[in-house]
């Protein structure tokens, strides 16, 4: 059917901040649903709280919305747009639930909006879990035995009929938030309580347990004429009990006959029939690896992690395509937009296997709880595809960026056999690589099954693995076994450590040997069809796909997983800088291996690479594209790692020199040019080793900042108060040697203050000044932002400008260069100097409407920025005020700690932007998932340091109508301040503890500082992770709490009596 | 590592570099690619392969292994297996051998390790081609070799059954004529409860109508229609009488029966995953096919019969009908086996002609 004539306006929702379960999927379905109901001429409005993505950029939609994604504001919005319809499934569970919500409030009704898409009662039937169940039995569809409950008795009365171990599933929930398994009755009490409180609607799923079933997925579509086709199947490597976000994936699914693969497939098809799916929709089982039993696990009526990677594994746009079935086209008459010579309603055949690999943060959060279970913990995921899979396995691991490349761990040797297999048993995001070193020490692939439940397909495809590196070390120097490697995916630097040898000198001998990878066209139809999609994946086979053009192209390194300190923003830049390298005439390449993300839409740039960022894998590329130069500075710190080894092998790096991005990031010649140019830093010094670090901190002078050199993200970044902590850091946190030597620097306190400024070597454009609310030592990631700055003088902001020319000009900054100054009572001086593109980036475009990472890009091609049309310098301020907010995953991360400082912790962000700065403040609360009330409880609990501030700040609170429960030295101070106050216990003092409290119910702002010290931070630990989970606010830095209370204020009226 | 060398030579002189396969043998025909990424037990029984090359284009062939009961035929008649890796350790809880003890076991040649991806290609640009499956090294001598050999016109009676069997039901008698029959035809209308007689391709129509069947189904088989004259006379001799379905050869053979034309595809569809525009309903089915002839759209015009599916791709006839006979056929593979389950429907219609129009025919 043609699309439909009679609507004409559509507001599109997004998914907000990226958080994990909700990642950038969904800028890339967003974004591609926006172009897609554009390109059939309809007005799309969005609204999306989110700053950092593509999808709220003017080109996207018609009218965006970078508003809190609250049933209240997007009223407003509908009340103001009157769009005719409204587009709910592109926007993740966010944009899902949204929908519901405006339709319960009549919100929809009101103002005549249509829900596009599948059906408001569909949803319903596939969220609310009785529904869904009484549908299945309904259908004779197996599900698991299961009730839904309320209260925790339930839970109990559903134990003694089916028995432990079982599954609880909050209803209406992300990324199975507060979900798990229960073995026990401890579990019973722990995980039903949290999934009930997790659960907006108060009910859980409590389901039989079907752990080591095998766990398989179909991306199917719908349109309106009931034609429906599977997209992809894939196959979890991890068994039924694994969260599907955290599990490894392979796609097609290996271990299944057609008979069971058609069995699923019809169920799956029948399902979405039966839903009336108008769209695109996954649906999750679980088969028997013994028999034909199956169970359907669960359905998503929507796009999807799963979809988005279901699209990038096969090519097939199911966003793109779920957006036009949505306004009334059907599959029959799309043209499969990959061949452009077939249609959309047929089955993609891949002629590769793909393998998906999760991301985790536990890099970053050390004392995470790393075992795997129904709570997603992933932050990211990475893609690769090759020819067989252990190309395709060895692909995305070394994509991963953990310091892992290969199957196995880098220290291996160092475990003792114990330790492995316990880890193993542990079912950690590190298993996959204690199997392999089990497998090295021959441990039998049947007793790994058993702890495991891994299908023994896969098992003897890593042993393969672990065979051919075997081979390898047996025949040192064979081009045979050095081809057959290369065939299964080993990288040179893998070949070259079992021939004691380098990587670089594998690469040698494979370029004399001609032992290329060539490049693979993914089609969508195996080849059967003529495809000039430009989307391409390497591997070891005869025929070349990838045939260079005759155009001068430039080779743009994407940024990898989304991880902690990496996240969308950089796909942002690298996208806009696609852009502009198009703009400018040349073919723009993106080499990336990140499935979820706009970038690697093959529709961007003019030719995708979905490949590996490591050295080897772009090398190879750039032999095959023989481009004019690789841009490494929107790719995040994965872009700039690689520069230097690049740049050894004779490829240009475009933009700023490496000698320059070296001086901003080697200490000691930082230090001298900051001397050369007169910009003052923190007296700072670095060392090698502990006895180093210790001198040089007394010469400084505590407290200090300790972190290694080349961190990304503020990774193992501490604020450092004596000798004994530093002592500490030095033996545990960091691993200092004269080439990675640790940085130790004066630790100002003061206001943060970060500028992004692009630069053509000559002249310097600064979009605008962004003012931090936490002070110094909270890193800049996790602080909220404040533009335009408010507490600035005029001549501070000329200092800071001038500061920012210096640096810029006197690093040769061609292109992009990010820098965080404090300004501390003895001044202003620059704490850190990115010369690449930052967070800030996307943030700052949209405030000033420049868009920086193309007009950077244009500079690096030589554009100068006299011609950019812009005014040099300090652009002028843009009226109203934008607050820059983070958002944290803490609840899906047991036991780490939310204190905020300089280690980045938060993964998303969120931004308010209104006529006021209280306004703006308020917007970016409420929009970061902060319910800011006129009143309620706050419990205070203060470090002896912060107690005067705290006094000033519990005050406030209180005479806006908070009660006030404190800590007893906290509520001492408080009460000498005549400030009424309850006091609680701490933990374990009594009945009446605040954990109680907050258990409870009771509070609805926890307010802590970090004491240093073994118990009390322990119990701050415990507080503040009881509050997390529980889902109160904890607010660790003063400074948030008093942004908080002036936000409150503002919208209070005032009770003082006459 | 594998060490035991073997080459794909096709017509053109293109020498594809693989390993050893399935049985110790060399083996000529048309080689053809399968684009579906499961069911090879299935694809490779299926007697319409007899004498080709079968690409896989899905490069893991093989991984959830045999097993006894996924075959399409006892004894599989395709000429090789081309792979680019033939699983060695496959898992399923049936699988019983791997693919390389399977085409051992029936004494198919195989190679592996070769760009699948680039034959299909090639079979895609330059159309369906001869090639040959070999160890020796001399190509010239290959592919003259390949030159030389004829293309056989015997293959239906080389793979129909030689004398009738029953497969027992208690509902409609059906008559199949087994022009190299997939197993699952039979299961498919012994599921629905059907009798069924499995006749050699040659059986008279006079014989079949002495049976007094409900309804008459035409199977697949391989290789040019128009080779199979005697089934041509014999299902004139059946429209009008019985009620008919065809599938594929049997579908071909009715059209050719009807006075349409057929003719030979660049290269044929071959896959799970084929969009099929059912035109009674205006909805699409993905499909199971197998074929490298097709039937000439134009050729229908003033025959009894019309279209009732094309392929949506590229819009060749995929179905007929009888303006007034109970007569129906499809291209593609409603048994499936492998493939999509949701043409299914079509046995369905057949037995409700059968309990209807067959009841009257043969009252």
């Amino acid at each position: 059917m043609p699309k439909r004539n009679d609507i004409n306006t559509i507001l599109v929702i997004g998914s907000g901040p990226i958080i994990i379960g909700q990642a950038a999927e969904f800028d890339y379905a967003g974004t591609q649903a926006c172009l897609a109901l554009k390109e059939e001429g309809y007005r799309v409005i969005l609204v999306n709280s989110n700053p950092a993505t593509i999808m709220t950029d003017k080109e996207i939609a018609d009218v965006v919305y970078i508003e809190p994604l609250t049933p209240d504001f997007i009223s407003r919005i509908i009340r103001k747009e009157q769009p005719d319809a409204l587009l709910p499934t592109l926007g993740g569970q966010v944009g899902l639930n949204m929908a519901v919500e405006l339709d319960r409030l009549g919100v929809l009704e009101e103002n005549d909006v249509e829900l596009l898409g599948t059906k408001l009662d569909s949803i319903k039937q596939a969220e609310d879990r009785d529904l869904f169940r009484n549908l299945m039995n309904e259908m004779g569809v197996p599900v698991p035995e299961s009730d839904i409950i309320t209260t925790i008795e339930e839970a109990y009365e559903f134990v003694e009929k089916v028995g432990y171990p079982f599954i609880v599933r909050p209803a209406y929930t992300m990324g199975g938030t507060g979900g798990g398994i229960c073995e026990n009755e401890d579990d019973l009490k722990e995980i039903v309580a949290n999934g009930l409180k997790y659960s907006p609607v108060n009910q859980c799923l409590l389901e039989k347990s079907i752990a080591g079933f095998k766990e398989i997925e179909y991306e199917v579509m719908r349109d309106s004429n009931d034609n429906a086709i599977v997209v992809c199947n894939m196959e979890n490597i991890d068994p039924v009990g694994i969260h599907t976000g955290d599990s490894i994936v392979v796609a097609p699914s290996q271990t299944m006959t057609d008979k069971e693969h058609q069995m699923l497939r019809t169920v799956s098809l029948d399902i979405i029939r039966k839903l009336e799916i108008e769209g695109g929709c996954n649906v999750q089982l679980a088969l028997d690896p013994h028999s034909f039993d199956y169970y359907i696990i669960e359905v998503n009526p929507r796009v999807s992690r799963s979809s988005a990677l279901a699209s990038k594994a096969t090519g097939y746009p199911i966003a793109k395509l779920a957006a036009k079935i949505a306004v009334g086209m059907t599959l029959d008459e799309m043209q499969n937009p990959v061949t452009n010579t077939s249609y959309a309603a047929f089955e993609p055949a891949l002629d590769y296997v793909v393998s998906k690999i999760p991301r985790f943060p536990f890099d970053k959060f050390e004392k995470g709880e790393r075992k795997l279970g129904t709570q997603m913990k992933a932050t990211g995921e990475v893609m690769a595809i090759g020819r067989t899979y252990e190309e395709s396995l060895l692909k995305a691991i070394r994509s991963l960026e953990y310091g892992v490349h290969h199957l196995g761990l880098p220290n291996g040797d160092d475990y003792d056999l114990e330790y492995i297999i316990r880890s193993i048993k542990a079912q950690s995001d590190e298993r996959l690589f204690f199997i392999g070193e089990a497998i090295r020490r021959n441990v039998t692939l049947e007793e790994i099954h058993e702890w495991t439940r891994i299908d023994m397909y896969f098992l003897n495809k890593f042993k393969h693995i672990i065979d051919i590196e075997r081979q390898l070390k047996d025949n040192k120097n064979s081009i045979p076994h050095l081809k057959w490697a290369k065939k299964f995916g080993f990288s040179d630097r893998v070949i070259g450590h079992r021939w004691e040898m380098t990587g670089s000198d594998i690469f040698k001998i494979r370029k004399e040997e001609g032992i290329m990878p060539v490049y693979k066209i993914i089609d969508t139809c195996a080849g059967e069809f003529e495809s000039n999609t430009p989307y391409f994946y390497g591997t070891y086979e005869t025929e070349n796909e990838s045939i260079p053009s005759d155009k001068e192209k430039i080779l743009v390194l994407g940024s990898g997983p989304i991880r902690i300190g990496q996240g969308i923003e950089f796909d942002y830049a690298t996208v806009h800088a696609v852009w502009a390298i198009q703009e400018a005439g040349y073919e723009a390449i993106i080499v990336n291996n990140n499935p979820e993300t706009v970038s690697t839409d093959f529709s961007i740039s003019d030719k995708l690479y979905f490949e590996p960022l490591t050295h080897e894998d772009v090398m190879n590329i750039v032999h095959n594209e023989n481009p004019k130069g690789v841009v490494v500075q929107f790719g995040g710190q994965t872009a700039i790692n690689l520069a230097d080894r690049l740049a050894e092998e004779g490829v240009t790096i475009l933009g700023t020199s490496l000698d320059d991005i070296d001086r901003a990031e080697d200490r000691k010649r930082f230090e001298a040019l900051l001397q050369d140019i007169k910009v003052p830093q923190p007296h700072g010094k670095t060392a090698t080793n502990e006895a180093e670090a210790l001198e040089n901190a007394r010469h400084i002078g505590f407290p200090i900042l300790v972190r290694p050199s080349y961190v990304l993200g503020g990774r193992a970044m501490e604020i450092v108060f004596n000798e004994s902590e530093l002592e500490n850091y030095m033996r545990n946190a960091v691993k200092a040697s004269p080439e990675h030597p640790v940085l130790i620097d004066s630790y100002l306190t003061g206001k943060e203050i970060e500028v992004d400024a692009i630069c053509d070597g000559e002249n310097v454009i600064i979009p605008g000044i962004m003012e931090h609310i936490e002070r110094a030592g909270v890193h800049s990631g996790d602080s909220m932002a404040v533009y335009p700055p408010v507490n600035l003088s005029q001549e501070e902001i000329d200092t800071l400008v001038d500061y920012t020319e210096r640096l810029a000009k006197g690093l040769n900054i061609i292109g992009i260069i990010n820098i965080q100054f404090v300004l501390s009572k003895d001044g202003i001086f620059v704490l850190e100097v990115n010369p690449r593109s930052s967070r800030t980036v996307p943030f700052m475009s949209k405030i000033t409407e420049i868009p920086m990472a193309g007009l950077a890009m244009h500079a690096i091609l030589g554009k100068k920025l006299s011609e950019s049309g812009y005014p040099l310098g300090l652009q002028p301020v843009q009226p109203g005020y934008y607050v820059k907010a983070p958002v944290f995953s803490f609840s899906k991360l047991k036991n780490v700690d939310v204190t905020l400082g300089p280690e980045m912790k938060s993964t998303g962000e969120v931004m308010g932007k209104d006529d006021t700065l209280n306004k703006a403040l308020y917007k970016s609360l409420v929009a970061s998932g902060l319910d800011v009330k006129d009143h309620g409880t706050a419990l205070f609990t203060i470090a002896d340091k912060d107690k005067s501030e705290a006094v000033e700040l519990a005050k406030r609170f209180s005479h806006c109508g908070y009660r006030i429960l404190a800590t007893k030295g906290t509520a001492v101070a408080l009460e000498e301040a005549d400030i009424p106050v309850v006091t609680v216990e701490k933990i374990g003092e009594g009945e009446e503890t605040l954990l109680r409290a907050i258990q409870n119910g009771n509070v609805q702002i926890v307010v802590n500082t970090m004491t240093k010290g073994k118990e009390v931070e322990r119990d701050g630990f415990r507080i503040r992770r009881e509050s997390v989970e529980n889902g109160v606010p904890c607010l660790t830095s003063l400074d948030t709490a008093r942004t908080l209370i002036e936000v409150i204020e503002s919208m209070t009226f005032n009770m003082d009596k006459m | 590592m594998l060490n035991d060398i073997r080459y794909l030579v096709l017509e053109d002189g293109t020498v594809h570099e693989g390993y050893k396969l399935g049985a110790d043998a060399e083996s000529f025909g048309e080689i053809v690619f399968n684009t579906s990424m499961t069911g090879v037990q299935e694809i490779i029984t299926d007697n319409s392969y007899t004498n080709q090359i079968i690409t896989f284009s899905y490069p893991l062939v093989g991984s959830a292994g045999f097993n006894f009961e996924d075959s399409e035929s006892l004894l599989p008649t395709a000429g090789g297996v081309v792979v680019r890796e033939a699983s060695e350790h496959p898992s399923n809880f049936r699988c019983d051998e791997n693919l390389d003890q399977f085409l051992k076991r029936h004494g198919i040649p195989g190679i592996s390790g070769v760009d699948t991806r680039s034959i299909t290609k090639k079979i895609r640009t330059g159309g369906v081609m001869k090639a040959m499956i070999t160890d020796s090294s001399d190509h010239d001598s290959t592919v003259s070799k390949i030159k030389d050999s004829t293309d056989a016109t015997d293959q239906v009676a080389s793979v129909s059954t030689r004398t009738p069997y029953i497969s027992t039901g208690r509902g409609p008698r059906v008559a199949l004529l087994d022009f190299g029959k997939k197993e699952n035809i039979v299961r498919s209308l012994n599921h629905r409860g059907c009798d069924v007689t499995v006749l050699p391709h040659d059986t008279p129509a006079a014989q079949i109508l002495d049976m007094k069947p409900h309804g008459v189904m035409l199977s697949n088989g391989p290789g040019n229609p128009e080779d199979v004259q005697v089934a041509i006379e014999t299902v004139k001799g059946l429209i009008g009488k019985v009620p008919i379905f065809g599938i594929c050869l049997g579908h071909q053979l009715i059209a050719l029966a009807g006075g349409a034309r057929s003719y030979k595809m660049k290269f044929g569809h071959r896959g799970a995953n084929h969009p099929v525009k059912n035109l009674l309903t205006g909805k699409v089915e993905i499909t199971t096919q197998n074929h490298g002839y097709a039937i000439d759209g134009n050729s229908l015009e003033n025959t009894d019969f019309e279209v009732t599916h094309t392929a949506l791709n590229d819009g060749s006839v995929e179905g007929l009908r009888h303006k007034s006979a109970p007569v129906f056929s499809v291209q593609y593979h409603p048994e499936a086996a492998a493939g999509p389950h949701e043409t299914s429907y079509l046995y369905d219609q057949f037995i409700g002609l059968m309990t209807t129009e067959g009841g009257q025919t043969n009252a």
